[in-house]
């Protein structure tokens, strides 16, 4: 085993090693086999009744292959935090079915859902929801420690994570000493550090600005390029256009699926205005 | 100008003050720069271009009969081709505007439609740019440039989702909501 040990995704935890894309060569995580990472099958959650009813989420298909990036637009109310919660597992169904790699999950049992998120999931929130009272890499070891690893095990997967995503001197900091930047990174490692089936994500740059939204789209751009299976909600259209695909909800419901990346572009000249 | 009034016209012949009207109505404060000598100069160009031809109203509403303008057949495959064309990455505002307006007013196409289509040129526009920033230091002058690029098609798609809430609201159908 290595120094560092913790792998995650191929990519090798070693200090100094933040300053490029390292080719390694791809470990593919056991979950990973190439499939569906999750799947909603006719997806719907409803609120109220009679005069009242709300469809939040109404009859949503949809596959999210292993390895992809997906990011879910749309307006305000729309349906998005509701559908990333379902795919969570942080909220049931009213119809419809949710799968995480190859399993059913909607039906199961509170124990074994919450094993099941604190396993396969890892979530990352708007707000950051970080334990105040624990320092950055308490929070990123303490998932670790709840799924079962040694505190050994927790600390080096966390100091491997922190490095990772670039705040690795702010180790010891409690999240108030931190900036909204450095306290979502380190919320992005506490969701890597059981090295989840899928990252969910709800508005991750909602409360950031534009360089601390950079420095998050560049670690989901390392994330993707890495293989890990990755749903952003957000109703920014810059985070949005660097995922693989973007579907836009509307009043809870698909309205379009676009496939980007790969050729077919405008290309940049035009962007620029030279072909004018 | 040439295909807005040629847009307008898909709906009905109409008279040159009409014409003016309705463009003063969809471009607001900007539409009073616009004189009645400048629709009237398009018309004429057009009739010679043989894309409408002068007619005499068939029933007017009150007064004599005027002589109206009307799309000839090549002037309807015009406003078609016009309605179809994606605009590009750099286009207009304005003309956008005014296609989604002519779109609605002559049925010819369904203006959700338009707004849907050029969303996604805009996004894949975007992630090429966004990808491009993502490889270049922010603080660079090719990442600056990238910065400029990347939030003006974010502007342009802000401001998408307003006409997408606009014309929603104006649609025959209504959208959203139960059977649609
Ligand atoms: N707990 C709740 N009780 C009642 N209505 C809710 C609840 N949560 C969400 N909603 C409603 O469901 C719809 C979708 O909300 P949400 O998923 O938060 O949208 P978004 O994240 O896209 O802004 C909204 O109309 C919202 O008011
Ligand atoms: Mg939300």
């Amino acid at each position: 085993m290595s120094r560092d040990g913790l792998r995650v995704r191929g990519r090798s935890q070693r200090r100094g090693a933040k300053d490029g894309p390292d080719a390694g060569p791809a470990d593919r995580h056991p979950g990973e086999a190439a499939g569906t990472a999750l799947r909603a099958v006719g997806l719907s959650r409803t609120y109220g009744r009679g005069e009242n009813l709300v469809r939040a989420v109404d009859g949503v298909d949809l596959d999210v292959p292993a390895g992809q990036t997906f990011a879910v637009t749309g307006p305000s109310g729309c349906g998005k935090s509701t559908l990333l919660q379902l795919f969570g597992g942080l909220d049931r169904p009213t119809e419809g079915e949710v799968w995480l790699g190859g399993r059913r999950v909607d039906h199961l049992g509170e124990r074994a859902l919450a094993r099941l998120r604190r396993r396969a999931v890892g979530f990352v929130f708007q707000s950051f929801h970080l334990m105040d009272e624990l320092t950055a890499a308490e929070n990123v070891e303490l998932p670790a420690l709840l799924a079962g690893a040694s505190p050994r095990t927790a600390r080096r997967r966390a100091a491997g994570l922190l490095d990772r995503v670039g705040v690795a001197d702010r180790a010891r900091h409690l999240p108030s000493k931190l900036s909204g930047g450095q306290r979502q990174r380190v919320a992005i490692a506490r969701a890597l550090v059981n090295e989840p089936l899928v990252v969910l994500a709800d508005e991750p740059t909602g409360n950031l600005d534009s360089a601390a939204t950079h420095d998050v789209l560049r670690l989901f751009d390392e994330l993707r390029a890495a293989g890990q299976t990755l749903v952003v909600v957000t109703h920014d259209e810059r985070v949005a256009a660097t995922a693989d695909r973007v579907v836009s909800l509307r009043d809870g419901a698909l309205a379009d699926d676009i496939r980007l990346g790969g050729d077919g572009g405008t290309g940049l000249g035009t962007l620029l205005g030279w072909e004018d | 100008m040439q295909d807005v009034v040629l847009a307008l016209l898909a709906k009905e012949p109409s008279h040159g003050y009409d014409l003016r009207r309705r463009l003063a109505a969809a471009l607001g404060p900007l539409g009073e720069t616009l004189n009645a000598g400048q629709v009237y100069v398009t018309l004429t160009r057009l009739e010679k271009a043989g894309l409408v031809v002068q007619e005499r109203e068939d029933a007017p509403v009150r007064g004599p009969r005027r002589k109206v303008y009307a799309l000839t057949a090549s002037g309807q495959e015009r406003v078609a081709a016009w309605l179809a064309e994606t605009t590009g990455p750099r286009a207009d505002v304005t003309e956008f505007h005014l296609k989604l307006v002519a779109a609605a007013e002559s049925g010819l196409a369904d203006p959700l439609a338009l707004v849907a289509a050029r969303r996604r040129e805009l996004i894949r526009n975007l992630a090429e740019a966004q990808r491009a920033a993502l490889a270049h230091d922010a603080n660079s002058e090719a990442g600056l440039l990238l910065e400029g690029v990347a939030l003006r098609l974010q502007a342009d798609l802000r401001w998408l989702e307003a006409c997408e809430r606009t014309w929603a609201a104006r649609a025959p159908r209504g959208k959203g909501g139960g059977d649609g």
